[in-house]
């Protein structure tokens, strides 16, 4: 507990804020990338405290979310097989295919097992040689490297019965696909803390230099979330475009290399359909031909799976930064977490997931209006020192 | 699911050639592999996504990050059933508790 008050602070929330009001001129969009800053700006209700004209709309980064219905289809189809064990992060379990999910298919004795560590696929492997075991490896990139290895070890040690479903998606691509799309809205990006402690963050500057977009690399904690949107907005209101990184305590511009290093021996990049928004070029990563004898795409025959999102559904504009949950008809009535319609409310990370777990849905007004409850400006008078200079002692309060 | 998990190092140990560790986050000790952060030492903090500990980072950071999750609800995956390796069939089998300390020499 006892270093926690500082990143929680109201006066430090309290005094960004304030310096947000100084300096903003012009109405300002911004999108936070990762579910888990959405989910934490929901459940604090940071985008209430931001002055009035400054946005925060809900990116694609939850990798449960943007996983295409045809491949949890493929899955599904997998793990009904004769023979299969069929691995998961816990997430997945209850997100619907076409027909049901993975519980329901566990239920009916299918052999579906949660693992914590996609090293895990390898032990239930070994212990169980008669079966294919077939791990569904999702995720951005902070998830990759762990999912690299497990390919890395299956294929040196000869795991012959173990194989790999992958639907792995790359942030960069993504920020271009929405800023290159007609009726974007997005002027500048919060961007993901933990994929860049797996990535670094080089690769987003020639993205924030062609479309002449702030990209502030931020944490997910609430003072982290004020803080990245300050940033952002001051170079926003500077006519700057450049990448900044708040969350140097935790990352910095490389990156892990010894990670990056065994994902480019695994993965290679190529196309990958996107749950909401369609196919993106070179956005997700596949396994390199010579896994190919642990590919579960290449092992059994799921091809052809052809599915149907519902029309109602509008979490492509969403996941995009175009609408909030609000402005769908179905939210919080026909879709629900429990009956979801579609990818953002699949996950709790999910920006619609996020809305209705803290009661937005039963404001009718849309969470935007509550901006007339917060109350006034701060005087102007209140400055924010740089991060290094702030008096986070415990003394000051 | 993309956030990662601090947790401090409490003993580190061989598996099949891998380097991994005991983890401690809060009450619960589960395993992560130290490939990606080959440096580490015991009694350091690291931290973990899905059993894989990608960055270290200092005692006051580790236990921030550590109460955000908690308040965000985001440690479910820390229940995650355990899974335990199965003998290596060229070495003795040891008990999984062995592994923790220094004790498997």
């Amino acid at each position: 507990m006892k270093y926690l008050d500082e990143y929680r602070n109201g006066d430090i929330a309290a005094k960004i804020v304030a310096e947000m009001r100084r300096i903003q001129t012009k109405p300002w969009v911004l999108m936070e990338v990762c579910g888990g800053q959405t989910h934490s700006i929901v459940k604090n209700g940071l985008d209430h405290l931001l002055p009035e004209g400054v946005e925060l709309v809900h990116g694609p980064g939850c990798p449960v979310c943007v996983t295409p219905l045809e491949m949890i289809d493929k899955a599904h189809a997998i793990a009904r097989s004769p023979n299969v064990i069929f691995c998961s992060f816990g997430d997945m379990l209850r997100v619907p295919g076409s027909d049901g999910d993975l519980f329901s298919i566990k239920s009916l004795g299918g052999d579906v097992r949660i693992v914590y560590s996609p090293l895990d696929c390898l032990k239930i492997a070994r212990a169980n040689p008669e079966k294919q075991v077939v791990f569904f490896a999702i995720g951005f990139e902070t998830t990759a490297p762990a999912n690299a290895m497990l390919a890395w070890r299956a294929l040196e040690e000869q795991v012959n019965n173990l194989s790999l479903l992958v639907s792995h998606v790359l942030v960069p691509p993504a920020l271009e696909a929405i800023l290159s799309a007609s009726g974007n809205r997005v002027q500048g990006f919060l961007g993901p803390g933990h994929v860049c402690a797996v990535m670094g963050y080089s690769e987003y500057d020639p993205i924030s230099a062609r479309y002449h977009v702030p990209i502030v690399i931020t944490g997910f904690e609430p003072i982290d979330i004020l803080e990245g949107t300050l940033m952002t907005i001051r170079q926003l209101e500077e006519g700057n475009a450049m990448v900044e990184n708040q969350y140097s305590r935790i990352l910095n511009r490389q990156g892990n290399l010894p990670a990056q290093q065994l994902i480019g021996k695994v993965f290679e990049i190529g196309d990958r359909k996107w749950r909401g928004i369609g196919s993106i070029p070179m956005s997700g990563y596949h396994l390199r031909d010579e896994f190919s004898g642990h590919d579960a795409e290449k092992l059994f025959d799921v091809a052809e799976i052809a599915t149907l999102e519902p029309e109602v559904c509008i979490s492509g504009q969403i996941l995009r930064g175009i609408r909030k949950p609000h402005d769908c008809p179905a939210f919080g009535t026909l879709c629900t977490p429990q009956h979801p319609l579609g990818a953002t409310m699949v996950s709790a990370e999910g920006a619609c997931a996020a809305y209705y777990a803290y009661g937005r849905h039963l404001n009718p007004q849309g969470a935007d209006k509550l901006h007339q409850i917060v109350p006034g400006p701060v005087p102007h008078d209140v400055s924010v020192k740089p991060r290094e200079e702030r008096e986070y002692s415990h003394a000051s309060r | 699911m993309c956030l990662a998990i601090p947790g401090k190092v409490i003993g580190t140990y061989d598996q099949r050639g891998l380097r991994m560790a005991k983890v401690q986050f809060g009450g619960i000790v589960r395993e992560a592999c130290l490939e990606y952060v080959p440096e580490t030492q015991v009694g350091e903090y690291v931290l973990v996504h899905v059993g894989f500990a990608i960055s270290r980072i200092d005692e006051a950071e580790a236990e921030r990050t550590y109460q955000a999750l908690k308040d965000l609800d985001q440690l479910t995956e820390l229940e995650s059933p355990v899974v335990e390796e199965i003998a290596e069939t060229d070495e003795p089998s040891y008990p999984a508790w062995m592994n923790a300390g220094d004790l498997r020499r």
